[in-house]
């Protein structure tokens, strides 16, 4: 089913166990998240709502993230330093930029960008953190990608040429579907970092997981309460992501024997 | 007189500083087959893939029927091809696939035209039994007869062969020779790079002996075996022949 490792349960219970631990004493209040209350239901219908959100961003960052950076990793594997340099520059530049200031940059700054330029293209915190996700993250996919390809013996690369295949066929046919198995693990390593880093979505608006859980501890006064639940969320999505991974890894990996 | 299928005038190399090329001159006509020797490093290799484009020349001239060559390899559309020394099949692909890959996505076959290609040619090198494993499952001799299958599915005028026993076991040489063999007597332009002597005796019209990036020696293998006329070609020769 889930194929969910016996340490990834131990943490899900560890977690829940520490939860209900603190239950009896005054430090600890249920009915701020106790689902049998209306006010515990209404709350927690509220923190987990985010979810949605958080799954949306995370997914189309990532798919945009791993488009960006097989078109950034492919000039970087050629053997021309004049088209190799774009990808150096690029994955150079962009990694060096931490999450949150590019985020208010793509938030606060591009629009002004493009106001000058005459273009009408609102950002809004959901676009905003979607792009700021998807380049920030393309950096480290691009030289993932790299990686894997190069991995692929030359020989590869020679005998497609040899039958007559063009560039793109080459990768597509020959070298992508060798290179893959090595490169969706770290992918999903990377997929795992865009779901936690999504949470800065929440410091320009979006309401997310964490900004509804920044909301009602706002009202509620309950922090400990609202952001263990919090921690739980990511903890629970990231246990899910795992074994998707390795569901697809098992899956590949039977189609490799034949 | 035939046509001359492939044609290398004052072709020089360098790697860097290196002059692995030095002033290559070689013709071969449609339907010969030419088989070059040397000793390892000599630049063997180096005149195939020059021939394949899988590296570029930087003087000189390579004409393949006529046309000169251009920079990169897949203009050749599969017109010449190619046996590597490391057979070079698609490991995640099975033998049937790695057969009709080339013949549907560069000739525009359709599945069912390029299998029964495919077929055809597993047929010939003596495996249609195994076209649906994967290239790991075969021995080293039936990966290279696959691999030379692939090449025919190509349906090209000219093969080239590098080395293409060298990495097999020696009880498996023969079953790639005799493919080989039986290639040459219908008529394929053929260039191999190889030191079976056996098999240059028998299909060679032409022998080739490279050293240190030159054409040191060519003439028919009959003159080329008892009368070397180089010291360099007759030390080669005493020594791959003497085990
Ligand atoms: N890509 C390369 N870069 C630099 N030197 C190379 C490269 N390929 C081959 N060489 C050198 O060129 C020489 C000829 O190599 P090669 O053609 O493979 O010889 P052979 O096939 O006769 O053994 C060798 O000295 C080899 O080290
Ligand atoms: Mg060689």
């Amino acid at each position: 089913m889930f194929g969910a490792r016996p340490v990834n349960l131990f943490l899900l219970c560890a977690g829940l166990m520490v939860l209900s631990g603190c239950s009896s004493s005054a430090t600890w209040g249920w009915y701020v998240i106790n689902p049998s209350t209306p006010t515990g239901w209404t709350n927690i219908k509220f923190l987990i709502g985010g979810m949605g959100d958080t799954i949306l961003i995370s997914l189309i960052a990532a798919a945009l993230s791993i488009t960006i950076g097989l078109l950034v990793a492919l000039p970087g594997l050629s053997d021309r330093w004049y088209i190799r340099i774009w990808n150096r520059v690029y994955v150079e530049f962009v990694r060096s930029i931490p999450l949150l200031p590019m985020l208010f940059w793509v938030f606060y700054g591009l629009p002004i960008i493009f106001r000058s330029m005459g273009l009408n293209i609102p950002i809004d915190p959901f676009w905003g953190a979607i792009i700021t996700l998807a380049i920030s993250d393309s950096a480290f996919t691009a030289e993932i990608y790299r990686a894997g390809i190069q991995s692929i013996a030359k020989g590869q690369t020679e005998a497609a040429q040899t039958v007559g295949l063009r560039y793109v066929q080459t990768m597509r046919y020959v070298i992508l579907p060798q290179a893959i198995r090595r490169i969706l693990p770290p992918l999903a390593n990377q997929f795992i970092y865009i779901v936690k880093m999504s949470a800065f979505a929440s410091v320009i608006g979006m309401q997310e997981l964490t900004r509804r859980a920044n909301e009602l501890v706002v009202t509620e006064y309950r922090p400990l309460e609202i952001y263990s639940l919090l921690i739980l969320e990511y903890l629970v999505l990231v246990l899910i992501i795992s074994a998707g991974v390795r569901w697809l890894e098992r899956r590949m990996g039977s189609d490799e024997r034949g | 007189m035939a046509e001359t299928a492939i044609e290398m005038v004052g072709v020089n190399k360098w790697f860097g500083d290196f002059h692995v090329l030095k002033d290559i001159n070689l013709s071969v006509a449609e339907g010969e087959r030419v088989v070059v020797c040397g000793p390892s490093g000599s630049g063997k290799s180096t005149v195939v893939r020059c021939i394949n484009r899988l590296e570029l020349h930087q003087k000189g001239a390579i004409r393949i029927n006529g046309a000169q060559v251009t920079e990169r390899p897949e203009d050749l559309g599969g017109e010449v091809g190619m046996v590597f020394q490391q057979f070079n099949l698609f490991p995640h692909l099975t033998v049937l696939q790695n057969l009709t890959l080339g013949p549907m996505k560069s000739r525009g076959l359709s599945r069912a035209e390029a299998e029964a290609r495919a077929r055809h040619y597993l047929e010939r090198v003596r495996i249609p039994e195994q076209a649906d494993k994967r290239p790991a499952q075969l021995s080293g001799g039936q990966q290279q007869r696959v691999a030379i299958a692939r090449s025919l599915c190509m349906e090209q005028k000219v093969m080239l062969f590098d080395e293409p026993t060298s990495a097999l076991d020696p009880e498996m040489i023969s079953e790639v020779l005799d493919v080989m063999v039986e290639l040459a007597e219908e008529g394929m332009t053929m260039i191999v790079v190889t030191h079976e002597m056996g098999f240059a005796r028998k299909v060679a019209d032409q022998m080739v002996f490279m050293d240190a990036g030159e054409i040191v020696e060519t003439g028919p293998p009959a003159e080329f075996f008892e009368a070397p006329k180089s010291k360099r070609c007759q030390t080669f020769l005493s020594q791959i022949l003497s085990h």
